[in-house]
């Protein structure tokens, strides 16, 4: 709740006065009756998205991100909660009514038009001008590539290019939000990351609302201005990607995003704001901003790439912890180290390869990993 | 070597079926259209002497039947398609998890012999039937009220027989229309209407399509329904073939106006075809 307002005062402030959010969701349930039982697929969802904000859901595979998206687009009725967009309830509103446009997971063209009827299809029932419907229909398919390939029909095009039939569909419409449900999961890895840049650009083109289904966290990094983490029904967390990267909310997003370590233990003592929790004999490690006290449980989460690997003990108010290296896998621009902590627990470290080679550890090397205390992260649990 | 076999192998495989088209199909086509040329009679015995003149001889002495069949056929194929379009969207769209169940019902009569269920319309229809005797002693009809042996009797049992054979391929059409891009036409602002008649009823095309040729031929050329239906003003060209062939023993003439049946539905299918079957239509949908 409390990080949901502060997205919104921070759309807020950045335009410089208070705004309407593009789409509101307000204590959003939906429940399915399945084989005579209730399910909830979305368990109480509230959020608020900005006009113009790049904003993503991410979650696992049958997190209820689609399920919300539905509900936005108006397929789906919610079972409570209220739905608005630009402040004006449409809990009750069907989606030929709704101002905002869906991009499907399967792109759901219609195979039996050309590309140009495919896009012409929103103007057309909206009974714009037939000469205004040639100018913008032309027009987005400049935008998104397609110029000289209107006649053709779904079938005749690649994945990509549908793709991108799709997404002309809905934005030739100047529509006030766009849902798109992993509109590039059916892509290869190239053309996705592509399309990726691709679909930024275009949005900085048209300005438009831009909510975006997607499992893929670096997809979602990479292109978000915010994030909402998604988690059996719920959004785990909502802030900006290096808040989310940086310092995840809970356990679930720690995990989910990236690789993240988990050390768990008791503060010891708090030092000049930072708490220290002891691990093992020699180990320390130091929180920044921990609301914790002496005595009290912690976990704590420190990113695999902010971890420094050396042989001597390190010296200064920083996290330093020992273990062994149990595996070194070189993955090009950097080595992934898993090394095992005297109680058990197996830490990820990656090092950027340096030209120097000799400071890599190998396998079975007895070493220390060393953490400035502002990347360790107290999560509630 | 094993090259050249494995892409004879489709062919191969197919060897079956295409003798089966040749005994079954071909081999009696032609010797149809042979006999269809011959002269003489069963006792003399039939000589073949290219006598193309019994082709218009069956056609000027039959060409009522021939039209009127025409005309049955056509108009009870679009009742069909009136009263099946809707049976099979509802199986497709509401059937839920009961669809088995409803396309069961639609092919139960089947398990009843088709002459026999045509008898059993007759039954009913007859003018002191089960249906109209008691509502005739009750006053509710005229005396002389009646539906045997009348047009409606005969095109009404068309419909009622072949009406399966028009709802099931429109209903695996329907049920192949993608439910997202029905969704993606109501995101689009389409009302319920406009996303039947611009994206469902396109897409169901090729469903119509295959059932009005499915029906539209064999109840053209059904004898079965005029003869235990109709009277003797609703006789079809198909009862007069079978006449010709099994009463008068006049092969050349029944053969002859087999193929002037089988050649009208041919050019009626091909025009049809052109003008339904093609992108044409689809593209006039689209708009
Ligand atoms: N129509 C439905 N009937 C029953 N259960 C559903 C229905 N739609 C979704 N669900 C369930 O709701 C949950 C969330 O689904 P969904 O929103 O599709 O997840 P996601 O898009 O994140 O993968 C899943 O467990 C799914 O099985
Ligand atoms: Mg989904």
């Amino acid at each position: 709740m409390t990080e949901i307002q502060a997205g919104t005062e921070a759309a807020a402030a950045a335009s410089g006065a208070p705004q309407v959010p593009a789409i509101e969701l307000d204590g959003v349930v939906k429940e399915y009756l399945a084989h005579g039982e209730v399910v909830q697929a979305v368990k109480g969802v509230t959020l608020a998205i900005a006009e113009g904000e790049f904003f993503s859901l991410l979650g696992p595979s049958g997190c209820g991100k689609t399920t919300t998206m539905r509900m936005v687009a108006g397929f789906e009725e919610p079972t409570r909660g209220v739905v608005r967009l630009l402040g004006q309830d449409v809990t009750n509103v069907p989606p030929n009514k709704r101002d905002v446009n869906m991009v499907f997971q399967s792109y759901a063209l219609f195979p039996h038009m050309s590309v140009w009827e495919n896009v012409a299809f929103g103007l057309r029932r909206r009974k714009v001008a037939e000469a205004e419907i040639r100018r913008r229909v032309g027009e987005m398919l400049e935008i998104v590539d397609l110029g000289g390939r209107e006649k053709r029909r779904p079938r005749e095009m690649s994945g990509g290019q549908q793709q991108r039939v799709a997404l002309a569909r809905a934005l030739v419409n100047r529509p006030r939000a766009l849902l798109l449900d992993e509109p590039l999961g059916a892509l290869d890895l190239k053309l996705r990351q592509a399309m990726q840049i691709e679909l930024k650009r275009i949005q900085r083109e048209v300005g438009i609302t831009f909510v975006y289904v997607t499992h893929d966290q670096s997809e979602a990094l990479t292109m978000s201005d915010r994030i909402a983490v998604m988690n059996d029904g719920l959004v785990e967390q909502l802030a900006a990607p290096r808040e989310i990267y940086e310092r995840p909310a809970t356990a679930f997003v720690a995990g989910f995003i990236g690789t993240s370590n988990l050390l768990s233990g008791a503060v010891d003592r708090v030092e000049s704001g930072c708490a220290v929790l002891k691990l093992g004999e020699h180990g320390r490690v130091l929180v920044a901003e921990a609301s914790q006290r002496a005595g009290d449980p912690i976990s704590v989460t420190v990113r695999p790439e902010k971890i420094t690997i050396s042989t001597e003990e390190p010296s200064g108010d920083i996290s330093a912890v020992r273990g062994t290296v149990s595996e070194v896998v070189y993955l090009g621009l950097y080595n992934s180290y898993a090394v095992r902590l005297a109680d058990g627990a197996e830490v990820t470290v990656f090092q950027q390869n340096a030209l120097d080679s000799s400071s890599t550890a190998e396998r079975g090397d007895a070493v220390w990993l060393s953490w400035q205390p502002h990347h360790s992260y107290a999560i509630g649990s | 070597m094993r090259k050249v076999r494995a892409a004879a192998a489709p062919y191969l495989l197919a060897l079956p079926a295409w003798i089966w088209f040749a005994i079954f199909f071909v081999v009696p086509i032609a010797a149809m259209a042979s006999v269809s040329l011959t002269t003489g009679n069963l006792l003399e015995g039939f000589q073949q002497t290219f006598s193309f003149s019994n082709y218009a001889k069956a056609v000027g002495q039959y060409h009522t039947q021939l039209i009127r069949s025409l005309i049955y056929g056509g108009i009870a194929t679009l009742i069909m398609l009136v009263l099946a379009y809707p049976m099979a969207y509802w199986i497709a769209f509401k059937g839920g998890r009961r669809k088995s169940m409803y396309l069961f019902l639609l092919l139960l009569p089947f398990f009843v012999s088709f002459v026999l269920r045509t008898i059993s319309w007759g039954f009913l229809l007859a003018d002191d039937g089960i249906l109209f005797g008691p509502l005739k002693s009750a006053g509710l009809l005229p005396g002389d009220f009646h539906v045997l042996a009348t047009d409606v009797a005969v095109i009404g049992g068309l419909v009622y027989n072949f009406l399966p054979f028009m709802v099931l391929p429109i209903y695996v059409a329907l049920e192949r229309v993608d439910p997202r891009v029905v969704e993606a036409a109501y995101d689009l602002y389409a009302s319920r209407w406009a996303a039947f008649r611009k994206v469902v009823l396109p897409l169901s095309l090729p469903g119509v399509f295959a059932g009005v040729l499915m029906t539209f031929v064999p109840a053209t050329a059904d004898p079965v329904n005029a003869r235990i239906l109709g009277g003797t003003g609703n006789t079809m060209i198909g009862n007069i073939i079978q006449t010709e062939y099994l009463t008068n023993n006049d092969y050349p003439t029944a053969s002859a106006l087999s193929f002037t049946l089988m050649a009208v539905l041919l050019v009626g299918i091909f025009v049809y075809a052109r003008s339904l079957g093609t992108e044409n239509v689809l593209e006039a949908a689209a708009r």
